[in-house]
């Protein structure tokens, strides 16, 4: 079995994110990048499923600029097999990114594709689904756990939701989105970079795979959230509750 | 309870009905004491008496006015933990109009009686030290410090000036009854030039504030460490604090461009330069980075900040032994030298404290090894510098230097990593009693001390060994269940005249405070610790600043 794992490079999660002057997006410039959270989930689950013996195959699918690159080869480095690397200039929304994967798991037939469940830069939270309506697979969203049954060829799926757990039973080829509690990823070792460096990283553009990028949605300005002013200290009762009245007026 | 904790740290009885103190020491401290920084000195021979004798005379006729031989006095600092501090009976006490004088010049909100804030502003940060002061003063700026040291001088009250109270040498909590002098308040940054990144601040600013600020402007503070959520740039400043950065931008001595500090009797000293090179007379801010207080109180700072460099990254290695660790930082100067940005080691005692005390934290590392390391680099190409690294890191491997490692993948990882080794000093707490000590020894030396003191604890105790390797600096860190006497016997003085003996600093980065106050002579010959005092007496006539810390009792004892 093999599975298809995407990962996306984003602003590092712990950076403070600024937004552009010219409000056309988020400054990216001189910013660190990582691998989004999520996707770091969604690789460690695929590796521990070829680990128990289950998969054969991990391939790592990245979509973006040149510097992809390092992404993929972190994701090497934890453990997948091969990258494949689709080069592109510009930023593409959900749709786009759906239709790309779905052209590549038709070229590698993996028996199933794991996302994490959103990124953590646009919060769209939609590739996934998107990815299993365009292939017509079953999908698994927000697992916290997967368990696979290799001869009934399903997998059994906990899904966190508002309301608490709920178990789902998918027929593979599947698509499964991983929420944050399912595993904790681990660290890229030095043996393993090492290794990495040797592993083939497949480049591919749009074209290739034949993939209408036209999008009907345009973003028309980005804007930072208002600021939160800061608060200030009382001497007295008094003075509270002439603030109270006369400045929020709640009282 | 309480006493059992005083008792601990050897040095202080603050109930204690004793009367003076025996400044002569026994027979048996005095041939331990001599074994360490004398046996140095001795192979000078006669050179070493005849300064002894010098010394005599100038105390004799000087400044000091006592008539205690140095000779005798030197040889008291042996015994550390038999020797007591008595609240020097020349200090006054405060009254009521003292403190109705304080609340006439700040204010009353600012003159603090409330019990519950001074039992917090009484204790120190590992609760070891405990002083009894009825009064805590909260200045807003350098004129008002000025007044209550004027006062202070004049009516011989004793303060001790504090921050963020972190520190680790009983430095930042009265002995006994001295006046708090707490700058938090003052904590406006003053200026930021962007060309010259000098960032001119007041003392009570925390560190972490500062950092935050210049980040929003490109720049990071010189300096970091664990304490930097609540501990003051002032108190940083006046213990020389190192952290985590030395190794890269060096110590506050060359970062600290000027500085503004009141002296005891209220004197503003505006050294408040921003320039790099200025050679127009004694540098005398020097004597305020380092000093702990007990010169003047530090008003505001001037401090010299670097670029914040975007790329960082951060690799956590095992190494089979303490050799390893030794040669992979004569490697890491020599292939990383301009990006090396942090050299940080840990033993495996210290990863085990880690994982077994603290929540959520994990080995980095698949195998159990006797040393981690943590290399940090920071540049300004990542690409470049992340090859570079992990080209440095695979060549240690193959050469087996290094027998395994993870490279931090992204600002989360080493965030976790950096949790295992600032974390040791708060799994030190929780683990139970803890003697600290904070030395500084040649790099092919330091572990040999953990060694030693490990044969001689035998099952007593953990003892521990981490730190700055990259400026050879060691903490060395002994667990146990519970302080007793016996097991500081075994442990002081024989670190102190280990450390000695192999020329190194009994106080590397915490200061000396009142834990090491009268270990000085272990790190300074008889002759500076008289200019020393000499120093304190010219700035600081009656003593009110900081009492009983830095310097050897025996030199004020009246």
């Amino acid at each position: 079995m093999k599975i298809l794992v995407a990962v996306k490079r984003v602003v590092d999660y712990a950076v403070k994110i600024r937004v552009k002057p010219d409000k056309t997006g988020v400054d990216t410039q001189n910013v660190k990048m990582s691998m989004n959270p999520f996707c770091e989930i969604a690789l460690e689950e695929a590796l521990r499923i070829k680990e128990a013996g289950f998969a054969k195959e991990v391939v790592a699918v990245s979509i973006g600029p040149s510097q992809c690159v390092d992404t993929l080869r972190t994701g090497l480095a934890m453990g997948a097999d091969r990258g494949i690397h689709v080069e592109t200039s510009s930023s593409f929304l959900p749709l786009t990114i759906a239709k790309i994967l779905k052209s590549i798991a038709e070229v590698e037939n993996p028996e199933l594709i794991f996302l994490g469940k959103q990124a953590i830069d646009d919060d769209c939270n939609q590739t996934g689904q998107m990815v299993a309506a365009l292939l017509g697979w079953p999908q698994a969203t927000f697992a916290s756990k997967v368990v696979l049954d290799k001869e009934k060829h399903v997998a059994t799926v906990d899904r966190e939701v508002d309301g608490g757990l709920e178990t789902l039973c998918v027929d593979l080829p599947a698509v499964i989105t991983t929420d944050l509690r399912l595993n904790q990823p681990r660290y890229a070792s030095l043996p393993n970079i090492m290794k990495a460096k040797s592993k083939p990283i497949k480049k591919m553009t749009v074209q290739d795979l034949k993939v209408d990028i036209k999008s009907d949605i345009e973003i028309l300005e980005v804007t930072e959230p208002p600021k939160r002013k800061s608060g200030v200290m009382v001497s007295s009762v008094d003075e509270l509750i002439e603030k109270l009245r006369n400045e929020a007026h709640v009282v | 309870m309480m006493m059992q904790k005083l008792r601990r740290s050897g040095e202080l009885i603050r109930y204690g009905s004793k009367s003076l103190i025996n400044l002569r020491p026994n027979k048996d401290s005095l041939s331990r004491s001599v074994s360490g920084f004398v046996n140095h000195y001795e192979t000078k021979g006669k050179h070493f008496e005849s300064n002894v004798g010098n010394y005599n005379t100038e105390l004799h006729h000087g400044c000091l006015g006592r008539n205690l031989g140095m000779l005798q006095q030197y040889k008291c600092f042996g015994s550390s933990s038999a020797s007591k501090i008595q609240r020097n009976p020349l200090f006054s006490s405060l009254d009521s109009k003292d403190v109705s004088y304080f609340k006439e010049i700040l204010g009353d909100r600012n003159v603090v009686e409330d019990e519950e804030r001074l039992e917090t502003a009484n204790t120190d940060w590992m609760q070891k030290y405990k002083g009894s002061s009825k009064l805590m003063l909260l200045p807003k700026n350098t004129e008002e410090v000025s007044q209550i040291l004027q006062y202070c001088d004049s009516r011989r009250l004793a303060v001790v000036p504090q921050g963020g109270n972190t520190g680790l040498v009983g430095g930042s909590v009265p002995v006994f009854d001295e006046v708090i002098i707490n700058v938090g308040l003052m904590n406006k940054v003053l200026a930021f030039d962007e060309v010259s990144g000098v960032l001119v601040c007041e003392a009570g600013c925390i560190l972490e504030n500062l950092a935050t600020f210049l980040d929003t402007k490109g720049f990071i503070m010189p300096l970091d460490l664990g304490a930097k959520g609540s501990c003051h740039i002032g108190g940083n400043v006046s213990t020389n604090a190192g952290g985590l950065r030395l190794i890269r931008y060096g110590s506050l001595h060359g970062t600290v461009l000027g500085l503004e500090a009141v002296t005891a009797n209220g004197n503003v000293l505006d050294m408040l330069g921003t320039l790099r090179k200025d050679n127009t007379g004694y540098d005398l801010k020097h004597l305020f980075i380092g000093s702990e207080g007990s010169l003047g109180i530090v008003t505001k700072v001037s401090i010299l900040t670097q670029p914040k460099l975007s790329s960082v990254n951060l690799a956590f290695i095992a190494c089979k032994d303490y050799l390893s660790c030794q040669k992979l930082l004569v490697e890491a100067k020599r292939n990383l030298g301009e990006i090396l940005s942090a050299y940080e080691f840990l033993d495996n005692n210290s990863m085990d404290l880690v994982l077994n005390h603290l929540d959520g934290v994990r080995n980095p590392v698949s195998s159990t090894e006797n040393f981690y390391i943590l290399i940090e680099t920071t540049g300004s190409d990542e690409t470049n510098d992340r090859e570079k690294l992990e080209a440095f890191l695979l060549k240690s491997l193959e050469k087996g230097l290094v027998s395994d490692g993870v490279i931090a993948q992204d600002i989360n990882q080493a965030s976790s990593f950096w949790r295992i080794r600032e974390g040791i000093t708060e799994a030190l707490q929780k683990a139970g009693a803890v003697y600290k000590y904070d030395l500084s020894l040649p790099v092919e030396e330091i572990y040999n001390i953990v060694n030693d003191l490990r044969g001689r604890l035998g099952d007593l105790a953990n003892v521990m060994g981490y730190g700055h390797l990259g400026d050879g600096n060691l903490h060395l860190n002994i667990s146990a269940a519970e302080y007793n006497d016996k097991l500081l016997g075994l442990i002081e003085p024989y670190v102190y005249e280990w450390t000695s003996k192999h020329r190194g600093s009994i106080s590397a980065e915490h200061g000396l405070g009142v834990m090491k106050a009268n270990e000085i002579f272990y790190s300074k010959t008889p002759e500076t610790v008289a200019i020393m005092a000499s120093i304190k007496k010219l700035l600081d006539p009656k003593g009110i600043l900081n009492p009983y810390k830095v310097l050897p009792h025996s030199l004020f004892s009246h």
